[in-house]
């Protein structure tokens, strides 16, 4: 008897070890993208001053006479189509999760919650065809443009892509809201909408803030879709009716063509690392601002 | 009182008409992707080979056969760590140090990019343990990026067995391992895998990744080894799409993102199924 729970004991103690093991390897995964970006990216600055990538305005790594390494114009399609994609999806998104939050009957909303989830389920390249092959000659049309591929669309397509995170996070963060707020207010004689209005949407502010962030960090990543409808012109974009070139769709077009360890190879690295860095940032100052708002009402 | 209350009626309908605009946006994809892509699609279309000099000819079998194979590799990757990962989290781990870095590291890989999980493929997979271009590099590549998919949602799953349950099998005798074992595995299963399948089924509509790590427009074969390249459904439609010179190339780029999309939906089809069966099955 002794023995066998002596076994037993140390049986447990194995599977707790295996499991404890096994769970490094998201930490492992995490620091490895993290390290291989960094080591192989921070290689360009050998060759390419600082300077030059963060502030030229000409990408072209493949030029015939002198290459040219500046990332501006990149950086800022990555921000026009972000941008572009936020100022769509903000307001649709926080429309929809107050009205599946607060109006919509459990009924429909038990419908309407499968039915986003599967938005976030269509693939980004699916997205990019709808964008190719019916928005963009749409587009053109309306502003009598040669073709329509550009940052418009892109800001568009990201848009509905983020919409899901959005809705869905916001939603979460108005159902947590204490049932008081809403009862409290509905006695002092509220309407309803002035209860959404004055007491929870104010109490759910930061929460949804979060809930932007999360939507942004998502933009910033995107890449097929953006790949397909963004044009790809590697000039300064002017406007949001000039093709722009993404962080995300300049790696995944020029991956294919570089010799491993080249310079081109160690400039594409940085710039996932840019990316990297930035996502990193966003979904950091997101999950801290969901925290506190959790916190916030919990008692 | 009564302007209050034709103000009220007046916001809800914005609000519901931005909850139908989001719906109708993803009818709209629907439709056009099925009223555009069914012509093409026969029995030949999803049957044979790829003809590359007449893509009227061919079929698209290859592409679905390798976007198959990539989802049962990234399942066999992601799923067992995936899985063993919650448990330790959500029924082992003290709240210490080490558990925090785990739980940060997972949200984090969450909002990582897909293409920089491809640069980290290629430069990991691909190059540094030198498996080339393929099936299983592109496996492990999109293995990583599910796992933290695959993690948060069987965390969910695992926390919502009641501690009753645990309780009642400690106070018999059992060890913890016996009670995850026996009681707690058991009762969030179907959790555990509705949310590795949606995991995974959104992988496998991943393209970015796939490009870098070993996916390939055409090959005349099908892989028969982990380290061959494969054809894979997402990544054929938006050749098509983009690169094609085929005035016919618009229509079979809809048809294979009706096939790639039917695919996945017949997954989530699955997982509504499951879902179902068990919250009848559930009493607590």
């Amino acid at each position: 008897m002794f023995l066998v729970k002596g076994l037993k004991i140390n049986k447990e103690k194995i599977i707790i070890n295996i499991f404890l093991i096994v769970s490094v390897t998201t930490i492992l995964i995490l620091l490895g993208i993290f390290l291989f970006l960094f080591f192989t990216g921070i290689k360009t600055f050998n060759e390419i001053s600082f300077k030059e990538i963060f502030f030229g305005t000409d990408w072209n790594p493949t030029a015939y006479g002198e290459p040219s390494w500046g990332i501006l114009s990149l950086l800022v399609g990555t921000l026009i189509v972000t941008l572009g994609a936020l100022i769509f999806a903000i307001p649709l998104g926080i429309a929809s999760s107050i009205y599946l939050a607060e109006i919509a009957s459990p009924k429909t909303r038990e419908f309407l919650k499968p039915t986003i989830e599967m938005i976030a389920g269509i693939p980004s390249v699916v997205l990019g065809l709808i964008g190719i092959f019916f928005l963009s000659p749409l587009i053109a049309g309306l502003f009598g443009l040669s073709n329509g591929l550009n940052g418009l669309i892109a800001s568009f397509i990201v848009g509905i892509m983020i919409l899901p995170t959005i809705i869905s996070v916001s939603e979460d963060v108005l159902i947590s809201l204490p049932k008081e707020f809403n009862e409290a207010s509905l006695a002092l004689g509220a309407t309803k909408w002035q209860t959404i209005k004055m007491t929870l949407i104010p109490a759910a502010l930061s929460g949804i803030g979060g809930a932007i962030m999360l939507g942004l960090g998502r933009a910033v990543g995107e890449t097929m879709a953006v790949l397909m409808v963004a044009g790809n012109s590697r000039g300064m974009p002017t406007s949001i009716l000039d093709p722009v070139r993404p962080i995300t769709a300049n790696i995944a077009i020029e991956i294919k063509e570089v010799v491993s360890g080249s310079l081109h190879y160690e400039a594409l690295f940085l710039l996932g690392l840019i990316l990297f860095v930035i996502t990193f940032c966003v979904n950091v100052i997101s999950e801290i601002i969901i925290n506190k708002q959790t916190k916030k009402y919990k008692w | 009182m009564v302007k209050e209350k034709t103000k009220e009626k007046f916001y809800f309908n914005i609000f519901r008409i931005c909850m139908l605009f989001t719906i109708f946006i993803l009818g709209f994809i629907l439709l056009y992707v099925i009223i555009n892509g069914y012509k093409v699609i026969n029995f030949r279309f999803l049957t044979t080979m790829w003809n590359h000099q007449d893509i009227t000819q061919g079929g698209i079998f290859p592409a679905i056969f390798g976007s198959i194979l990539l989802g049962i590799g990234i399942s066999i990757i992601s799923i067992p760590i995936g899985i063993c990962t919650a448990i330790y989290i959500s029924e082992y781990a003290k709240e210490n140090y080490f558990t925090n870095m785990v739980k940060i590291s997972i949200r984090n890989l969450a909002g990582v990019p897909s293409v920089v999980y491809g640069l980290f493929g290629l430069a990991f997979f691909v190059f540094l343990l030198n498996l080339g271009t393929s099936l299983i590099a592109a496996s492990l590549t999109l293995g990583c990026m599910t796992l933290p998919w695959i993690i948060t949602s069987s965390e969910e799953s695992i926390k919502s067995v009641p501690n009753s349950f645990r309780e009642a099998s400690i106070a018999l005798g059992a060890t913890k391992w016996q009670t995850i074992k026996k009681v707690v595995v058991p009762s969030s299963l179907g959790g555990m895998l509705t949310g590795s399948i949606l995991g995974i089924s959104r992988a496998v509509g991943e393209t970015a990744p796939i490009i870098m790590v070993g996916a390939t427009f055409y090959i005349s074969y099908l892989p028969t080894s982990p380290t061959d390249k494969f054809m894979a459904l997402p990544y054929h439609l938006f050749i098509l799409a983009t690169q094609h010179s085929s005035p016919d190339a618009k229509a079979y780029a809809l048809g294979t993102a009706l096939v790639l999309i039917s695919l996945t939906f017949i997954m989530n089809l699955g997982i509504f199924i499951i879902r179902y069966k068990l919250r009848k099955k559930k009493e607590w």
